[in-house]
């Protein structure tokens, strides 16, 4: 075990994994020399060589689009994508051909890529550094969708999306990257997709998040004097841990979604309908969602405002507690 | 690194015609690689004129139509090797054919069914790709993912003239020249996107002028001559597997037929122009230079031809003799790892079915 970052733990993750499979490639702009922007991709160049950790053309529908043929010549890619919201030129490739390219062939040909990201705001950075753009990835059918939230699952969740048959997409809380330190399993360390996390026990009321607003649920937790607060981080997207979900709902039956995406379509109210549909009379008041705004994501000086705060989701639960 | 010449500006040819262009022969092309060649030719076209009329039967869907691109799909592939990988666009659908691919397949494509589903390792031949220009990515990457694992073979990626406008093209283009990936970018001109003229799609005087951009060489070959196709596809195949990454291949022609058989381009399209085209189809013009040089006759060609129709009849009976799709071809396939709803889903939809 060692204490490490989130950035690091991404990074110990890829020093185990190109390894381990001589056929794993990471690929993506400033990931070689520079070893990423955030440093996520450090010393790979220097210890598995430039075809291993190649630094691409500035294109992110070229880096998928390219994957996908890699992926016929027997290579498992890891694409990087610089941001969030740099990465929406590559849709067109994940939405049109990574989703469907099994499907086309009868299942004869698998597409085992990783697209990688950091997402989502709090940083202080300049427009379309902040996006949380899961709701685009997670409805685009035939890929899956995971996002850690602690040091440990970056580094186990990686692993087991770059040993997946299947395309996956990793957002990864980049304003924890350097800020959430945590133990990390030294070596090979895999945390299976698909499984939710209770991040604490608690009988009253359930907080559901994923990424970045795990931390903001545990606080808001912390806040909420006299109240048992279960919190489950979700980890996986897409396939979702329905289980995990409805029996958090059934345990306390109250349910509060945390998300930073606008709220519209969001992941949350897929989780509502599913709630909705599923666990109706497990309820006793209605889920309610605290997410981002149905606006462009704002300039630094102003988005605090923006972000789902302890304050807002201590609110929620309040106002649910009083339902 | 090597110097980039400016593009090629006359259009290479080696089939010669009435107005005293001689024959030209090509190094390595005996009478049974001739005759090959003709055979792939002849039964692309067969696929291709009974595709129209199968449509117009109501037997398969839209289709898109190639007539008088035989040269540029035959002529490049034979300047493959097997081992070599093929990324179509929806205007080559058929170019499994050429590397043993049963035409039931493609038809059973045409016409919505999975049947129509393949594994590209079967036949080096990539899925038939409906967006415009994102199949080059694919082709660059599998080109230099080969070339990373020190593999001979190399990749060929058709596109027509509207795709050099796309930036999957650019990106895809970009990334192979960088990457020296071995890959030969075989651009159909055949200077109409649907009702789009070419002058509308580029300023560029020349579309093999964008490969001087990418630092890599920019040919122009006649597309409607087969062995120009041949020849300009070996020598960039050669210089693929030597190492010396992409080349860009402009085979210009003229779209004699509609997009496909839902359009209708007497709205825009010089029906005069099309005419005029249509007598130098290069069908025909490879059949006079076989003739000419004592290769074909009559009686041979009528054996080639009803070779590939009698393919075509057997191809659309195995293709209609396909039983319906069952239902969990809905759900299989996404996924190496299906999500659990999909099961459930299943169930639910055929006890609904009943």
């Amino acid at each position: 075990m060692a204490e490490l970052s989130i950035v690091e733990a991404i990074n110990d993750c890829f020093h185990v994994e190109l390894e381990r499979d001589e056929n794993v490639l990471v690929l993506g702009e400033d990931v070689g020399r520079a070893g990423g922007v955030f440093r996520a991709t450090a010393g790979l160049r220097d210890k598995f060589g430039p075809d291993r950790c190649v630094d691409t053309p500035l294109a992110e529908a070229g880096i998928l689009g390219t994957a996908v043929g890699l992926c016929m010549a027997g290579w498992r890619p890891v694409c990087e994508m610089q941001y969030d919201a740099f990465s929406y030129p590559c849709l067109e490739q994940l939405i049109n051909h990574v989703g469907r390219y099994r499907w086309r062939t009868g299942g004869k040909m698998s597409f085992p890529l990783v697209v990688r990201m950091p997402y989502g705001g709090g940083v202080r950075a300049p427009e379309l550094h902040d996006d949380s753009p899961e709701t685009y990835y997670v409805h685009t059918p035939g890929v899956k969708v995971v996002i850690p939230s602690t040091p440990s699952d970056a580094k186990g969740i990686l692993a087991a999306a770059i040993r997946d048959p299947d395309p996956v997409v990793v957002l990864e809380p980049k304003l924890h990257y350097r800020t959430l330190k945590g133990e990390v399993p030294d070596g090979e360390h895999v945390v299976p997709l698909g499984r939710a996390r209770i991040v604490r026990e608690g009988a009253d009321v359930t907080l559901v998040a994923y990424g970045s607003m795990v931390p903001v649920c545990e606080e808001a937790a912390d806040a909420l004097d006299g109240v048992s607060v279960e919190v489950l981080d979700l980890r996986t997207l897409k396939p979702l841990d329905e289980d995990a979900l409805l029996a958090s709902a059934a345990k306390t039956g109250r349910v509060v979604i945390v998300q930073e995406a606008p709220r519209t379509c969001g992941f949350a109210a897929e989780l509502a309908a599913i709630l909705a549909e599923k666990a109706i009379l497990d309820l006793r008041g209605p889920v309610l969602r605290v997410t981002g705004y149905d606006v462009p994501y704002p300039y630094w000086q102003i988005e605090d405002a923006y972000m789902p705060s302890v304050e807002r989701v201590t609110a929620a639960v309040r106002k649910l507690l009083d339902f | 690194m090597a110097q980039v010449l400016p593009a090629e500006r006359d259009l290479r040819r080696v089939i010669g015609d009435a107005e005293g262009v001689g024959d030209r022969e090509v190094d390595g092309l005996g009478e049974q690689e001739l005759l090959e060649l003709y055979r792939s030719m002849v039964l692309l076209r067969t696929y291709d004129e009974r595709s129209v009329v199968y449509h117009r039967q109501g037997r398969i869907g839209t289709y898109a139509i190639f007539w008088n691109h035989e040269a540029m799909q035959a002529g490049a592939v034979h300047a493959l090797a097997d081992e070599d990988w093929i990324f179509p666009s929806y205007r080559e659908s058929a170019i499994g054919l050429v590397r043993g691919m049963p035409p039931a397949t493609v038809l059973s494509w045409w016409r919505g069914h999975p049947a129509g589903w393949w594994n590209p390792a079967d036949y080096n031949v990539a899925s038939i790709c409906v967006p415009i220009g994102t199949q080059v990515p694919h082709a660059a990457g599998l080109a230099w993912g080969k070339r990373l694992r020190g593999e001979g073979a190399c990749a060929l990626v058709f596109f027509g003239d509207g795709a050099t406008s796309e930036g999957s093209f650019h990106e895809g283009a970009n990334f192979a020249a960088v990457m020296r990936a071995p890959l030969v970018l075989f651009c159909n001109n055949n200077h109409w996107a649907i009702s789009t003229p070419l002058e509308a799609q580029t300023r560029a005087e020349t579309l093999a002028d964008k490969a001087v951009g990418y630092g890599i060489p920019g040919v122009r070959v006649d597309g409607t001559d087969v062995l120009a196709c041949y020849e300009a596809t070996r020598e960039a195949v050669t210089r693929a597997r030597a190492g010396e990454g992409p080349t860009f291949i402009e085979a210009v022609s003229y779209r004699t037929a509609p997009h496909a058989t839902a359009d209708d381009p007497s709205a825009y399209i010089d029906l005069e122009r099309v005419e005029e085209e249509k007598t130098r189809e290069c069908v025909g013009r490879f059949e006079g230079y076989l003739r000419r040089a004592g290769i074909l006759h009559d009686d041979l060609a009528a054996s080639i031809r009803t070779e590939a129709e009698d393919a075509m009849r057997a191809a659309i009976a195995a293709a209609e003799a396909e039983p319906p799709a069952d239902i969990e071809l809905l759900f299989a396939n996404t996924f190496v790892d299906p999500p659990k709803s999909f099961a459930t889903d299943l169930e639910e939809l055929r006890r609904i079915l009943g």
